[in-house]
């Protein structure tokens, strides 16, 4: 790095962290919800980034709206964008595992191939509704720009809104799954199923609520992501492998794992792409992740419940 | 006496067959009748003549091929509103090749084999024109293929409508150097072949012509959309002029994080060769205002043919249609194959493809075009400055430039 002068260093230091850390925000995003339903419910949901299509749908519908019809609440619709989304995508995931899910529980292969169906019908119909080509929303006028600490030193403020939601998601996940009545009747669940009905517990409504509540999360890490990158059918599918690598690095069913997993993949691309190239850096990384895979198949943070 | 009776119904129905091949018998006389202009057994009939159209309608591709098909269908219209073809209506036949490389060839197949079509107006990616390449070959077929390519083809079979390579990067380098002063550049694409190969050409013009210096040359994976440390790199390095040929959905990506991270494009200048209106409708023309794009044509060009061009686009598809470069080459390709079909008197490729080279059109809607012996057309190249309604200034323009898609010393 020789010829660049003290000031540069730092500045170009704080800006790598800052994007390193918006990249972990994105990446935990996208897991959160999948560590909720792969992490808890050990259903291999190959529709989540299509969810997560819908909510970013959904938050371009908002924001058309709110351009083209009520131009006054621009700057205000993106909360109610999220809100929405949620609502949405939390309400067919309710219906997708009422009527599909339940039917293939005890059997993954099957999970995965109808959920994968699901998905593909779900790309068609975003394509036959919204077109082909790829939509961007109009962001509102707070959202756009960066705070400019220095001369070199730029934060986006999108970037800043999707690690604040981030930190908000991570924990609201957190207090359900470890705080809430409700967390313990999924961890009871997922522990023995057998054990938690005969505990008194409705497993079946838990189910049900479990991958709504995941695929909803879903649908806000889709409305966050309008901020950073436009919408097209296939887009939700961009997501899924990585979310998947981060889910299964951590360690299905540790929130932990899932955060700490996506920290280190989101850091270690950040820096190499820095210094390799952005398809160097994917390649390393990834390489990484099946050697460290292959001597610690169960991730990173495994729990230590015995099935 | 069954036999008689039979015997006597066929020689009725001879007498009136040859009765019916009596007007026929007389258009014999007439040069277009067919068989004449058609020796090859095409789908060619006295009043019709059908064609093929192959894009992607499905998949990823379907963003970009969309614009092609339309634009397709528009001139064939006004082809057949015309009085067709050799006075012929044209009939369109359309297969999806569904963004999946083997798909376009089998559908080609289709086709050229069973459908007999005169031409075939398709294909976007270079993936789809190498994987139905061989088809065409083989069948002898003819294909015109409309996208701004990497160039290193010739074929018999095909007539490129776009830019290659060199017609879109060169002129755009040396308008950089020369107005911009640029000395030193950051190359920046999609991670597959077009990128690599234009950005190729680029580092050799740059270094061997320009005497310039390229300080950086990366390449991203097809759908990434984390761009922050190459932006950090690009602050670092702060290059003369970023020279992009980003693709697809991380384009979006790319523009909005440059913006939000506050290099805008008057502090950074940068040159696009990926860029048309298509794509500034879904990046937001509030995030390439400033953006230069190297172009042979922008919707806004100032010609006669292209008020026509855009004002029958809109007429068709709505006063919101777009109209980006490609778009507008796929519109060529059925004027063009016309045109050659006219001057050989013959719907037989062979003689479509002789009598091609040579042709010139003065009002296209991107001007003067000529169509080389290397069947690539000669054409100006254009630099357009972005503005935020999503249109383009064209700032400067070209001479007319001879295409060369085997260039020497760019290897």
């Amino acid at each position: 790095m020789g010829g660049y002068t003290g000031e540069e260093l730092t500045a170009i230091f704080l800006m790598q962290g800052f994007s390193g850390l918006s990249l972990f925000c994105v990446f935990l995003l996208m897991a959160l919800g999948l560590a909720i339903i792969f992490g808890q419910m050990g259903v291999i949901n190959m529709a989540h980034g299509e969810f997560l299509t819908l909510g970013a749908y959904i938050t371009y519908l908002v924001s058309y709206l709110a351009s083209d019809t009520w131009p006054f609440l621009l700057d205000y619709y993106f909360p109610v964008a999220i809100a929405l989304a949620f609502l949405g995508t939390f309400i067919l995931g309710y219906l997708v595992e009422r009527f599909l899910i339940r039917f293939l529980y005890n059997r993954p292969l099957d999970t995965l191939l109808a959920t994968w169906g699901l998905g593909l019908i779900l790309q068609q119909i975003f394509r036959s509704v919204f077109g082909p080509r790829e939509k961007s929303v109009v962001l509102p006028d707070w959202l756009m720009g960066s705070f400019q600490a220095s001369d070199m030193v730029d934060i986006p403020i999108n970037g800043v809104m999707v690690v604040a939601l981030t930190v908000v998601m991570t924990i609201g996940v957190f207090f359900l799954l470890y705080r809430s009545r409700w967390g313990i009747k999924v961890r009871a669940t997922t522990q023995n199923r057998a054990m938690a009905n005969a505990a008194g517990i409705n497993t079946e409504k838990v189910d049900r609520l479990t991958f709504a509540l995941g695929c909803g999360i879903a649908g806000v890490a889709g409305a966050a992501f309008t901020t950073i990158a436009s919408t097209g059918p296939t887009t939700g599918s961009l997501y899924i492998v990585d979310t998947f690598l981060v889910v299964v690095f951590g360690g299905a069913a540790s929130l932990l794992g899932t955060v700490a997993s996506a920290f280190g993949i989101a850091q270690s691309q950040s820096i190499l792409s820095f210094f390799l190239s952005g398809s160097m850096a994917k390649v390393i990384t990834l390489m990484t992740v099946v050697g460290i895979l292959m001597f610690r198949p169960q991730g990173l943070f495994a729990s230590k419940v015995r099935r | 006496m069954k036999d008689s009776k039979r015997k006597t119904q066929s020689t009725r129905r001879r007498l009136l067959a040859g009765l019916l091949a009596l007007p026929a018998a007389l258009a014999l006389a007439n040069p277009v009748f067919a068989d004449d202009v058609n020796t090859t057994g095409l789908s060619v009939t006295d009043d019709t003549v059908t064609v093929g159209i192959l894009h992607s309608l499905t998949g990823t591709m379907a963003i970009s091929e969309t614009g092609s098909v339309q634009a397709e269908k528009l001139a064939i219209e006004q082809i057949n509103a015309q009085g067709g073809v050799l006075g012929r209506q044209i009939k369109i036949i359309q297969e999806d090749g569904a963004s999946d490389w083997p798909t376009f060839a089998e559908k080609s197949h289709k086709l050229l084999e069973k459908d007999k079509v005169a031409a075939v107006f398709g294909c976007w990616t270079s993936a789809s024109r190498k994987a139905v390449l061989p088809v065409f070959e083989k069948d002898n077929g003819l294909l015109y293929y409309p996208t701004f390519y990497e160039g290193l083809e010739q074929s018999h079979n095909v007539f490129y409508t776009g830019q290659e390579a060199t017609q879109q990067i060169l002129a755009g380098l040396n308008w950089a150097h020369d107005k911009l002063g640029a000395k030193t550049f950051y190359l920046v694409g999609s991670d597959y072949i077009w990128p690599r190969t234009s950005m190729k050409i680029a580092r050799k013009h740059i270094e061997n012509v320009l005497h310039g210096k390229v300080v950086g040359e990366e390449y991203y994976p097809l759908g990434s959309t984390q761009f922050g440390s190459l932006i950090n790199k690009i602050k670092l390095k702060k290059p003369d002029l970023v020279f992009g040929a980003v693709v697809g959905g991380s384009n979006v990506a790319w523009f909005k994080q440059l913006n939000a991270a506050g290099l805008t494009f008057k502090k950074q200048p940068m040159l696009t060769i990926s860029v048309t209106e298509d794509e500034v409708l879904g990046i937001g023309g509030e995030n390439v205002e400033g953006l230069y794009s190297s172009m042979k044509y922008f919707q806004s060009l100032d010609l006669p043919g292209n008020k026509e061009f855009v004002a029958a686009f809109k007429k068709k598809y709505g006063d919101k249609a777009v109209i980006g470069d490609v778009t507008e080459s796929a519109y060529l390709g059925p004027w063009l194959w016309k045109r050659a079909v006219e001057a050989a008197g013959s719907f037989d490729v062979d003689k479509v493809v002789a009598a091609s080279p040579g042709m010139e059109w003065d009002n296209s809607p991107h001007g003067y075009l000529k169509v080389d012996d290397n069947h690539h057309l000669w054409m100006r190249t254009r630099i357009g400055k972005w503005k935020a309604d999503g249109q383009a200034d064209v700032v400067w323009e070209s001479d007319v430039i001879k295409p060369n898609p085997f260039p020497k010393g760019y290897q």
